[in-house]
Formats: C-alpha cells, sequence, structure tokens
C-alpha cells in the first residue's frame, strides 16, 4: 500500500511540474527572489520525478525488502526530492546549502537502512561524517564569497569585473571541492564505492542517479549563474579534475569483480563525463546535461533492478542469462550499450553532446580525445556482462521477476532507444513548452 | 528513394527474422531479401532518374543534421558490391547449420543495412551512425557463432575498431563547428574554410587513425588476423569483402577531400606505412599454414595497394581503387567460399595437412585456380585491371617525391603474392593426395553455380571494365578536382 501512495504522490508531483512548465501553477508563493523556476530546472525536476517514479515502479517491491520501516524509507526518498527541487531553481547560495543539505541527510539513513549489515552502518557512518564535512568546507566558501560580494544572491555575485582576489579564490574554490564530494569527482570520490557498495542495492540505484544527477544540476547551475565570467581563472583546474575522474573511474572499474562495485565505479566514471558540461559552460553544455541526466538515469536504474534480482553479485552470476530469462538479458543489454555510447541509444547522444560542448568551448581539445578514450575502456566492463550474459552458460536461476516488472523495463528500453534515434524530443523541452 | 529503399530492406526483414524459427524458412527469408537488395542496387546502377539516387528528411534541425542519403558513383559501385556479396554468401552456406538460425540471419541482415547506410549516408552524423551500427551486430555475430577464442578476439576488434571510430568522432564534431552554416551535410564539410596547418594535421590524424584501423593499414592491423579467423567464414566474408570497404570508402568520402592540403602535406606518411605493410603482410603470408590466416594477411597486402594508391593520387590511381574496392571484394569472396567449402569437407584448414584435392574435385579446383589468378593480378582477369591502374597512377603522379620508390616496392609485394598463392594452390590441390583428403568428394551445385557466377563477373571485368570504370568516373573527376583545387 505505501508503493502505491508513493506511486500515486509521484504521478501528481510529474504533473503538476508539468503543468507548472506550460505556466499554470497552483500556488503563488514570493519567493524573494531565492529561487528562479525556469525551463532548465523545471525540465530536469521532471526528469528526476520521473526516474524516481520509474524506480518506484520497478524495485518497489525490493524497497520492501530492506528492513521493517518501508513506509519511512519512501517517506525519505520523497524528502530527497523535494531536496533536488530547491537545489535545481535555487538563486541564492543559501538556498543550494539548503538543497544539498536536504538531499544529503536523508541519504545517510538511507545508506545505513540495512541495520544488520555490517557493511551498510560502515557505509552510512562513512557517508555521513564525509557528507559533514564537505557541507563546511560549502559553507565556508559561501561565508568568504559573502564577504567579498556582500550578499548570497547568485545574480548579485555574477556581477563583477571577473577580478579574482585571493579571498574569493579561496571560496571558490572550496565550493568548487565541495561540489566535487556531491558528485563524486576525483580526487573527492574515494567515499563512493564503499557507500553504494555498503547500502542496500535499491538505494544504491536511487543514489547513483537522480541524486547525482541532481548533484550536477546544482553544481552548473552555481558556476553558470555566479562564476561563469571567471571561468579563464578555474576553467583548468576543473578540467583537471574532469580528466582524473575519467581516468581514475574507468581503469578502476575495468578490475572490479562484482557487478554493484563496477557499477558504482562506472558512476564516477560518468559523472567525468558530465563534468564536461562544467568545464564547457555553453549552451551545448546545457542541453547535453539534461539529456545525459535522464539518458544516465534511465539506463541505471534499469541495469540495477535487474541487479537487485540477481543472487549472485559477480560477473559469473550474469552468466547465460540469456537463455533463462530473453527478457531481462535484452533489456539489460540496451542500457549497457547506452551507458557505453553506443549509437541509436539515449546515450550515445549524452556523450555527443558532451564532447560537442567540450569542442565547442575551445580550449581543452585533450580532453576531449582523453574522454573519447576512457569511453573506449568503458566499453571492456560494460561489454563483460554482456558476454556474460549471451556467450557463456549458467545455471537457471530462481528470480522473482514480475510480468509487470518485464513491461516496466521493455518500456524503459523503449525510450532508451527512441531517445537515441530522435533525441530532440527531450532537448526541444528546453525552448518550446508541450 | 532508393538509398532508402536499400537501408530498409534489409533492416525490416532483419528485425523480422529474428521471429522466423524454423531453420528453412529463415534461411529463404534472408536469401530473398537479399536478393531485392541486390535487384535494388543494380537498379540504382542504371537508372536514369537521379531524383531517385538521393533522399532527404529533417532529422535533427536543431543540430545541423539531417537524415540524407544519396549515391554517386562510387556509393553505387559499393552498394552494388554490398548487394552481391549477400544473396553469393547465403547461396555458399546454405548448406552449414547454425545454433539459433533466426539470430544468425537476423544479425546477418542488420549488419547489411548498416553497412548500405554507410556507402548512401551524406550527412557525417549520420555516416557515424552507420559505421557503428553495422559494427554491432557483427560483434555479435563472431562472439556467438565463432571459433574457439572467439570471445577475446572479437572483444580486441570490437574496441580496437570503436578506438578508431571514436577519434573519428571528435574530428567530425571539431569540422561540424567550423562549417559556415553549422550542418553536419556532406556539402557543409567539403565548404569548410581552409584551417591552420597545426589544426589540420591532427584532424588529419584523428580521421586516418579510424580509417586506417577499419582497412586496416600496418601498425594497425593486429585485429584482423585472429578476427577472420575465429569468425565463421559467413562473417569472414562480409568483414573481409564489405566491411574494410568501409575504411577505403571514408578515406575517399570523408578524409581527402574534406583535408586536402593536410593530405597532400602528409601524405607520403601513410603511403610509407602502406608500402611497409604490403610487403610485411606478403612476407607473412608466405609463412602461413592455415589458409583463413593466409587470406587475410593476402588481404591486408591488397587494402595496403589500395591506400597506396589514394595517398600518392593521380586520375588513374583514383580510377584504380574505385574499381579495386569492387574487384577485391569479388575475389576475396570467391576465396572464402573454397575455404568454406574446404574446411566443411575435410574438417582442417591446414595446408600441410591437404593436398591432392584437384584429382577428387576437379570442378573446385579449375574454380578455385582462376580465382586465386585473381589474387595475383594476372592479365584477363578483373584484379589486373585494378592493379595496373593503381601502379600506374603512383609511377606517374605528382604528388609525392617517392612515387618510383613507392611504386617499385609496391609491386614486388605483388611477386610475393603470386609466391604464396601459387604455394597454396600446389599444397591443397596439386600433388598426391593423403589418407585425409582421398574421401573428398566434388562440390554441390549451388557451391559450383555461385563460384562460376564469380568466376564469369571476374573475367568479363577483366575482359571489359568499361562499363564499372565508367560509372566511377565522376566520382573520380571530383574528388581529383577537390584534391587539387586547395594545392599548389
Amino acid at each position: 500500500m505505501v508503493r502505491g501512495i508513493a506511486v500515486t504522490g509521484l504521478a501528481v508531483l510529474l504533473i503538476t511540474n508539468i503543468l507548472e512548465m506550460n505556466g499554470i501553477n497552483f500556488f503563488k508563493v514570493d519567493v524573494k527572489g531565492m529561487m528562479v523556476f525556469d525551463n532548465f530546472g523545471l525540465l530536469f525536476n521532471a526528469i528526476a520525478f520521473a526516474s524516481t517514479l520509474v524506480f518506484f515502479l520497478l524495485s518497489g517491491r525490493d524497497i520492501e525488502k530492506v528492513g521493517m520501516h518501508v513506509a519511512d524509507y519512501c517517506a525519505l526518498i520523497f524528502f530527497v526530492l523535494c531536496g533536488v527541487a530547491i537545489a535545481s531553481s535555487f538563486n541564492t547560495l543559501l538556498m543550494l546549502f539548503l538543497g544539498i543539505e536536504i538531499i544529503s541527510i536523508p541519504l545517510y539513513i538511507l545508506t545505513g537502512a540495512d541495520k544488520r549489515n555490517l557493511k551498510s552502518n560502515e557505509a552510512s557512518l562513512k557517508y555521513f561524517l564525509m557528507g559533514c564535512f564537505s557541507t563546511g568546507l560549502m559553507l565556508m566558501g559561501i561565508t568568504l564569497i559573502y564577504g567579498v560580494k556582500g550578499s548570497f544572491n547568485m545574480d548579485v555575485i555574477g556581477m563583477g569585473n571577473g577580478e579574482l582576489t585571493p579571498m574569493l579564490a579561496a571560496g571558490l574554490l572550496l565550493l568548487l571541492f565541495s561540489m566535487a564530494f556531491k558528485v563524486s569527482a576525483a580526487p573527492f570520490h574515494f567515499w563512493t564505492p564503499d557507500v553504494y557498495d555498503g547500502a542496500p542495492t535499491v538505494f544504491t540505484s536511487f543514489m547513483a542517479t537522480v541524486v547525482k544527477a541532481a548533484g550536477f544540476i546544482a553544481f552548473i547551475r552555481l558556476f553558470k549563474n555566479s562564476l561563469g565570467s571567471m571561468q579563464s581563472e578555474w576553467q583548468l583546474m576543473v578540467a583537471i579534475i574532469t580528466a582524473a575522474t575519467l581516468f581514475i573511474g574507468n581503469i578502476t572499474a575495468v578490475f572490479q569483480q562484482s557487478v554493484k562495485r563496477m557499477l558504482a565505479y562506472s558512476s564516477i566514471a560518468q559523472a567525468g563525463f558530465m563534468m564536461f558540461a562544467i568545464v564547457a559552460l555553453n549552451e551545448t553544455a546545457f542541453e547535453g546535461l539534461i539529456f545525459y541526466a535522464a539518458a544516465y538515469s534511465l539506463a541505471t536504474i534499469g541495469i540495477f533492478a535487474i541487479l537487485i534480482k540477481m543472487k549472485d553479485y559477480t560477473f559469473e552470476g550474469f552468466n547465460g542469462l540469456a537463455k533463462h530469462q530473453p527478457v531481462l538479458a535484452a533489456t539489460n543489454t540496451i542500457f549497457l550499450l547506452s551507458l557505453a555510447g553506443i549509437p541509436a541509444t539515449a546515450g550515445f547522444w549524452a556523450k555527443f553532446y558532451m564532447l560537442a560542448a567540450a569542442v565547442r568551448a575551445g580550449h581543452v581539445l585533450w580532453l576531449v580525445i582523453l574522454g573519447v578514450l576512457c569511453a573506449a575502456i568503458s566499453v571492456y566492463y560494460y561489454f563483460r556482462v554482456i558476454q556474460a550474459m549471451y556467450f557463456k552458460d549458467g545455471d537457471a536461476q530462481e528470480m522473482d521477476a514480475t510480468p509487470a516488472f518485464k513491461g516496466v523495463l521493455i518500456g524503459i528500453a523503449a525510450v532508451v532507444v527512441l531517445l537515441g534515434i530522435f533525441p530532440e524530443w527531450l532537448i526541444d523541452k528546453l525552448y518550446y513548452f508541450f | 528513394m532508393m538509398p532508402v529503399l536499400l537501408i530498409v530492406i534489409p533492416l525490416l526483414s532483419g528485425l523480422i527474422a529474428f521471429l522466423v524459427k524454423q531453420e528453412k524458412s529463415v534461411k529463404s527469408w534472408a536469401l530473398l531479401s537479399s536478393i531485392v537488395s541486390l535487384v535494388i542496387s543494380v537498379m540504382a546502377l542504371t537508372t536514369k532518374n537521379d531524383s531517385w539516387l538521393h533522399y532527404n528528411l529533417p532529422w535533427l534541425p536543431e543540430l545541423g543534421s539531417s537524415f540524407n542519403v544519396g549515391l554517386d558513383g562510387m556509393g553505387k559501385v559499393l552498394c552494388l558490391l554490398t548487394g552481391i556479396s549477400f544473396p553469393v554468401i547465403f547461396i555458399a552456406t546454405w548448406n552449414n547449420s547454425y545454433r539459433k538460425p533466426n539470430n544468425f540471419f537476423a544479425l546477418m541482415l542488420l549488419s547489411q543495412a548498416g553497412l548500405m547506410g554507410v556507402f548512401v549516408a551524406m550527412d557525417a552524423l549520420l555516416f557515424y551512425f552507420f559505421w557503428e551500427l553495422a559494427l554491432i551486430p557483427v560483434y555479435f555475430l563472431c562472439s556467438q557463432w565463432g571459433g574457439e577464442r572467439r570471445i577475446p578476439v572479437t572483444f580486441k576488434f570490437f574496441i580496437y575498431t570503436f578506438v578508431g571510430s571514436l577519434l573519428m568522432l571528435v574530428a567530425i564534431i571539431f569540422l561540424y563547428f567550423q562549417t559556415p552554416d553549422k550542418s553536419f551535410s556532406i556539402d557543409s564539410f567539403y565548404a569548410v574554410a581552409q584551417m591552420s596547418p597545426g589544426t589540420q594535421a591532427w584532424l588529419f590524424v584523428l580521421l586516418f587513425l579510424a580509417f586506417a584501423i577499419k582497412m586496416p593499414i600496418f601498425p594497425f592491423h593486429t585485429w584482423q588476423p585472429d578476427t577472420y579467423e575465429q569468425s565463421p567464414t559467413a562473417v569472414t566474408m562480409v568483414l573481409s569483402a564489405v566491411m574494410v570497404k568501409m575504411g577505403v570508402f571514408g578515406i575517399l568520402r570523408w578524409l581527402v577531400p574534406v583535408l586536402p592540403t593536410a593530405s597532400f602535406q602528409f601524405g607520403d606518411n601513410p603511403a610509407t606505412l602502406c608500402v611497409v605493410g604490403m610487403l610485411y603482410a606478403s612476407f607473412v603470408a608466405m609463412q602461413q599454414d592455415d589458409l583463413k590466416r593466409l587470406f587475410a594477411y593476402s588481404s591486408i597486402a591488397h587494402m595496403g595497394l589500395m591506400g597506396l594508391a589514394i595517398f600518392v593520387p593521380s586520375n588513374m590511381g583514383m580510377q584504380g581503387v574505385m574499381i579495386q574496392m569492387f574487384n577485391h571484394g569479388i575475389n576475396i569472396l570467391g576465396l572464402w567460399i573454397v575455404v568454406e567449402l574446404i574446411e566443411r569437407q575435410m574438417g582442417t584448414r591446414k595446408m600441410s595437412e591437404l593436398g591432392g584435392l584437384a584429382q577428387k574435385a576437379p570442378v573446385l579446383g579449375i574454380l578455385l585456380v582462376v580465382l586465386a589468378l585473381a589474387n595475383v593480378a594476372l592479365p584477363l582477369t578483373n584484379a589486373f585491371i585494378g592493379e595496373f591502374l593503381m601502379f600506374a597512377g603512383v609511377f606517374t603522379s605528382l604528388a609525392s617525391k617517392y612515387h618510383y620508390i613507392f611504386a617499385v616496392v609496391g609491386a614486388i609485394s605483388i611477386i610475393l603474392s603470386a609466391v604464396y598463392t601459387f604455394n597454396m594452390i600446389q599444397k591443397v590441390f596439386f600433388g598426391n593426395t593423403n589418407s585425409l583428403t582421398a574421401g573428398a568428394r566434388d562440390i554441390r551445385l549451388n557451391e559450383k553455380l555461385v563460384l562460376s557466377a564469380l568466376v564469369v563477373m571476374i573475367i568479363a571485368i577483366g575482359v571489359y571494365p568499361k562499363p564499372l570504370l565508367e560509372i566511377t568516373q565522376g566520382a573520380v573527376d571530383t574528388l581529383i578536382s577537390k584534391m587539387m583545387i586547395k594545392n599548389p
């Protein structure tokens, strides 16, 4: 019953958000300029709500298996969505802080939801401690910027002649580092594998997709609106962070033996690709980031949904899946191809937009080549799963995959392929209403 | 409309083939579909109505990419090659039995759709799309139905080619931002203004790497012998007859006309690699015992010659490349069919274990000798026309200082190809039969038909190549003019 309420609630959320995008609103709240509900933020909200809806449809039953307090878990996920909505539409640094915190705190609890599992408790504590530390850094950065500019408001901060005083530089760096922590960019990514691996897989699915995407939207909003004028100063640093993230994420994912940990490192690698948008900060980058959020979330939620049903999380556990569960194997293949960036899937356009944004920005062509080589490396670990499923033999497993589950998976796979052939359907929503 | 049909027919019949579980039915279905595609590609060759050869549909207006497909002389010849190859492959391997035949034939048809798409795409993004889409079915085909070491070998093949394609994507995106009207269409790419030599240089490297890996050109060839060996023979036929032509086609359509100055300036480097590759591959081919690996290395040598003729360009040489793309496809198809027949009957591909087959299978022997002579480019065979034009072109070209050296050293590989080819014939077909080959039978009717058809084509084109040369003349002239316009 909790699931039903959750799904209904999300549907209502999604519909009201779409109505809001068309200009129809039910309430008028005077936010005093602290939040601005532009198409960029609203479209991302729609994507986040839709992804969470898919998440509930696919993995709702598995949430019930985590522990006793199912209603609490679902409520916490909704609180996270509240934070997501704030983080996508903020116009003042205080709202950014609020949004990021409201996202993070329920996640600390969700990570430790499996109370009898030592790894879950460890992951939760690790996440909590490191998260608090990075929040402290963020606050310090905000304070320093306030000290220089005299206001928390992003428009005020964005004004100015782009001159970088030491205090401003310090504040900027602290903000950059704390945001990089939240989106698990190297070298601030060390918490990610342990936390994602220790958390119950259902919640890893949510964390690795919606939360990471929300982090990136907040990241790009922050840098676009306020610090864009100083881009020449920090572009190289962000580019180096991107390069490190791509490299570390892809290389370590190659050596993993557990699919769950591989997906954790692969989410770091994908974060590296999304960082391209921060490096570039142009039109193509914004369009691309929205698209990447959608493509990546859908594909990853799909893969995790299938992973949760498996008993054995290693690559060998997937052996022979194509013979026993052809629908699951086929949809899993489409999701993996999308993550790898093969054309005719949404993931290709996501990577394409990121590369195009970086090429358009100009000075970071070395980063583009590195990104492309890392994308080729990522093919290795994604295809290992495909190979296990199709080309190796394994025993049949008891999997409780209901027809409804398979139906939703087929629907998501169809959306991934359709977006792969007609990407502009989604991108246009940034500019035109329905 | 025709280019669209060439893509859509194999695509739809491939998707439908997934559902046809009966082995006989799906084989007939695949054959029927490939014959329809052949008919359309022949019609495209002979039609006078130019509007049927182009089709433009808006696809991604914001981005500047449209579903723009068209057939010029070069495209027609390559679509004809693809159109001929698939029915030939299906007929020749008719008696093979595959596990899950519906998947096998569906994937073969899907790969045909991808290959046709590459040859007709007039839009850079569409070209990239089809370039990758041709690869995916081949990956599944090789991994599912291949030899013992198929999984790691196909993986290497896929990743190697994928790296090349991604580098090409970067170059395409960069060129897109340089076009005057922010579009991916081929005319916009040709209209890109002169860029600085440094920029042209690294763009040339990126694009060249992608095509060099595909052709393959030494030293990017290491994926090829293993992949050809481990794939099921039907897939090897597709790979070597049609897919490697994607590399040559890519250079002719998307590299040389777009970056003519860089191609002229740096032309010697790829040419050197090609010549080295020709010699290297020929020497290695002489050492081979396995028939599949022998012809794999022989292919590298032939493709090397095509690369040489492109980068030491001349009108004659380009004509030679165009016609040789078709010729090599036909010849190598015939040779792979023979390998397949031998392997199926004898159970081995090793030359040391075979011998005296001509005594037991005379028809096969006759057909093979003609095919082998074509491989060596003896006059009266189609390959002679192509190779003569290419060598004459390289020898008389004004584009490079070293053209004499390239031509002479390259010609040595012809002699070497005679060595390993005749060695192969001698070991496998002539001499005495041994215990294994004593029980050989001659080939069946369908196999005779297919091989005879190929032999007829070889001799016909070898004696009267004019129709084929005329079709590609237009494309050659356009290409040469683009290369010379921006050159001093």
